[in-house]
């Protein structure tokens, strides 16, 4: 056992570090760190500048830009980017459906779209979840039925994130219905300028619009577009959820939000000195602080085994991450409100453009919106109950 | 100690219920919030006729001579209907200012207007760098020409966008953060610049600048801030059951949700991971309850260090139950709590609010903490 990083790997961070805070616009960077919502613009951008070198997709397979790096590398590519306030590569490409498409396409469907998909030409949704289908995914209801050399899909997905600046939706559709659950789904890409489908906007309650309804009426998509075999769509969803899971700690983030809260305190005055200054304050960040630390080694620990299991297979202590992850984050968005005090009640959504002052200091405007925000973490991507549910059964044997 | 209502205590209550569950559905809610003051004015004449904008003042100011109890029953129902006219602010905050430190001319001619709908108050307090202070303040009050001026700038004055007139603390002698040399000032909204905008629960405010504003002293120039002390004290309690009324509606919406949200074949509540969560969250509602019947038992206490220590531990005890709800109600809802269609995320943006106003959870912990507590003392 040896727990320092090596040489190799100090000079990595080194170099990722300066990457990421030199090419990455500072425009782009400092949204982030202020919580402001990116445009489509922001998220395109950064995600090409990172594909220029490479390093938009490091986990794919060496031949479509993989880069084979080791956990160590991976782990520090991840913390030095989100320190840096750089935006994640979209997820649904980069995690989600390049993987899949990777693992389970056709020679055609990977050059049609993983290069497209890694430098985000091709912008993805996920269309998973349905009113009836949240947690229990199985029980979906869209359905595509075969007519000749298309599927008939109908139905409805929703939550489906940023469809609105979506190309693309991969979706689990339902093709037997007769067969058991699990075992009557596929996975299918459809193009999202087809003629039948609908989005319809739902406005988050931090007034954001980052969610939607997506609505398919007799929408036809060509045969060629299901990914693998025909009702094997559950494995790759299974596949796919169980990818890349070591990133879901998001440990950077919340260190980037912790320097934040440092900064902000500093800025603050109570009682005639700094909040930053304040004892009872700064036990509860250090309290968090410990928090984090520790989930950091956790994370450590299960992406040094990540290498010892088989490919594809979900590892069950990601749900740690998961599970601790979120609540870490959430946290970071209630001290961040703490901080702020007062002049975290007006509501000034940012706009680009807005030529009214802004009310109180510039930087508590996001803190409400982001905490507000931020409880999706312990819902979406598995809920925390549905996480638990999971260790108790795959690690504890309960 | 006897916990039930009077028979007119009961009377009352029944008829704000009746009023919020026919008036106050969401969607009405969503109605009043769209009209061009962000709330309804031809609710606000309903409460008037009910009595409801009189309710704590003296019969003689054309009150009905009310006390906290009153108070707690109709904040309480607002809460559950998430209310957005300007109640708390004119009536439980202006008018209690008014009340407490008019001399008899103002009170003669504020009150009953308060009472019958209409006079609209606000109390500008809060300034860029006051944070929770009372006392800290910076805004400056001068003689001039046998009357007041004001100088200065007010910060997040609830409902100040609407107010006609303007209860503003300003400061006569010493430098900020001095307990002594602050007066209470009644100003014309006509005589201020403001700016007003949305709370992030939906509720108004307004920025407030005051520049050689004219002013007439409320109570003693040189020394009111005892008296606003005691008023926001009283307040705070009513906050307090308004916010047990926010609270209690998450409660029930996610309890409903429990029982008919189905996943797996079943309705979630039959999951007992999800009943547990559903009975902490009972134990932290009656946990506020408790509390906000004890502000409301101490809201009239004459010592003020006292009166101090029960209110700041209610507000701490109500901001960390409303936290709790209000995020497991969220969480149990799972995606449908996070949208704006859909009430419960709508109360957990009041209740984040109500914690922030007068000082979350974690100040009037601290607060409390250096009192000395509230036992063995
Ligand atoms: C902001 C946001 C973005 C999202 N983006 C996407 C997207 O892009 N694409 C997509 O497909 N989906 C997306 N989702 C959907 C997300 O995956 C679902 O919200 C999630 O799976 C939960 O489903 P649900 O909302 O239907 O809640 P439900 O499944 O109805 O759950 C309600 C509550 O019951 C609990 N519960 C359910 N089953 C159990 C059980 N067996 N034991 C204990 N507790 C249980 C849950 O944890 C939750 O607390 C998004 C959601 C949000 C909030």
């Amino acid at each position: 056992m040896d727990l320092n990083f090596t040489p190799e790997e100090r000079a990595f961070r080194e170099e990722a570090r300066r990457f990421f805070r030199t090419e990455v616009p500072e425009k782009i960077r400092r949204k982030v760190e202020e919580g402001h919502h990116l445009s489509k613009e922001d998220i395109v951008t950064s995600q090409r500048i990172l594909n220029a070198r490479g390093w938009a997709v490091p986990a794919w397979p060496r031949e479509w830009g993989g880069q084979d790096w080791s956990p160590a590398q991976m782990y520090l590519y991840q913390d030095e980017m989100q320190q840096a306030n750089v935006p994640s590569p979209l997820p649904f490409n980069v995690s989600m459906v390049g993987p899949v498409i990777a693992e389970f396409a056709n020679e055609e469907q990977k050059r049609r779209f993983l290069p497209a998909t890694a430098n985000l030409d091709i912008w993805w949704c996920q269309g998973f979840s349905e009113p009836g289908a949240g947690s229990d995914l199985a029980s979906l209801r869209t359905s595509a039925r075969r007519v000749g050399d298309k599927y008939i899909v109908n139905g409805q997905k929703t939550w489906t994130t940023l469809a609105q600046h979506a190309d693309w939706i991969f979706n689990l559709v339902r093709t037997d219905p007769s067969a058991k659950k699990q075992e009557g789904i596929s996975f299918l890409l459809i193009d999202m300028k087809t003629h039948g489908i609908k989005v319809r906007p739902i406005q988050t309650i931090d007034g954001g619009h980052e969610v939607n309804e997506v609505f398919f009426d007799d929408v036809e998509v060509p045969a060629e577009n299901l990914v693998g075999e025909e009702n094997k769509g559950w494995d790759y969803a299974k596949f796919l959820l169980g990818h890349e899971r070591t990133g879901i700690a998001r440990v950077g983030i919340s260190k980037a939000r912790i320097k934040r809260i440092k900064e902000l305190a500093a800025l603050e005055r109570i009682g005639g000195r700094p909040l930053i200054e304040d004892q009872h304050f700064r036990e509860k960040l250090a309290a968090v602080e410990i928090e984090l630390k520790a989930l950091e080694m956790t994370q450590l620990r299960v992406v040094a085994d990540e290498r010892k299991r088989e490919r594809g297979k979900p590892n069950p202590a990601s749900s740690i991450l998961k599970l601790k992850g979120s609540v870490i984050q959430q946290l970071t968005t209630e001290l961040l409100m703490e901080v702020v005090g007062p002049h975290a009640m007006p509501y000034q959504p940012s706009e680009e453009g807005r030529n009214e002052p802004i009310i109180g200091p510039e930087y508590a405007t996001e803190a409400a919106p982001t905490y507000f925000n931020y409880r999706k973490v312990s819902i979406y991507g598995g809920s925390n109950e549905i996480q638990r549910n999971i260790v108790a059964k795959a690690i504890l044997g309960l | 100690m006897d916990f039930d209502l009077t028979d007119e205590q009961r009377l009352l209550k029944d008829s704000v219920d009746r009023l919020i569950t026919e008036r106050y559905d969401f969607e009405s809610r969503n109605k009043y919030r769209a009209e061009p003051e962000g709330w309804s004015r031809a609710l606000w004449e309903q409460y008037a006729e009910l009595g409801l904008l009189g309710l704590p003042f003296p019969e003689s100011y054309g009150g009905f001579g009310g006390g906290p109890v009153e108070t707690m029953i109709v904040m309480e129902a607002f809460g559950r209907g998430l209310a957005v006219e300007p109640y708390f602010a004119t009536v439980v905050l202006g008018g209690g200012l008014i009340h407490q430190a008019g001399s008899e001319e103002q009170k003669s001619a504020l009150l009953p207007q308060i009472a019958s709908g209409e006079a609209l108050l606000a109390f500008a307090h809060v300034e860029r760098q006051s944070r929770y202070d009372l006392a800290n303040v910076t805004t400056r009050a001068h003689r001039a020409d046998g009357g007041w001026r004001i100088n200065g700038e007010k910060s997040i004055v609830l409902h100040g966008d609407v107010a006609d007139q303007l209860i503003v603390s300003a400061r006569t002698s010493g430098s900020p953060s001095d307990r002594a040399g602050i007066g209470l000032f009644l100003v014309d909204a006509k005589d201020v610049t403001r700016r007003g905008y949305p709370l992030q629960d939906g509720l108004r405010a307004a920025e407030v600048k005051l520049d050689d504003a004219r002013a007439e002293p409320l109570s003693n120039p040189e020394g009111a801030l005892s008296v606003a002390e005691q008023v926001v004290d009283a307040a705070i309690g009513a906050l307090c059951a308004e916010a047990v009324g926010v609270m209690q509606s998450m409660h029930e919406l996610t309890l409903d949700y429990l029982k008919t949200r189905r996943q797996f074949g079943r309705p979630i509540g039959d999951f007992q991971a999800l009943q547990h969560r559903a009975v902490d969250m009972y134990v932290a509602l009656e946990q506020a309850r408790s509390m906000a019947l004890f502000a409301t038992m101490m809201a009239a206490e004459e010592d003020p260090a006292e009166r101090r220590r029960a209110i700041t531990a209610a507000k701490a005890q109500i901001g960390r139950s409303g936290r709790h709800i209000g995020q497991e109600a969220i969480q149990l809802h799972g995606g449908i709590g996070m949208t704006m269609e859909y009430k419960v995320g709508h109360a957990f943006k009041r209740m984040t609010m109500i914690d922030i106003m007068f000082g979350d959870a974690g100040a009037h912990t601290e607060e409390l903490a250096r009192l000395g507590g509230l036992f063995g003392t």
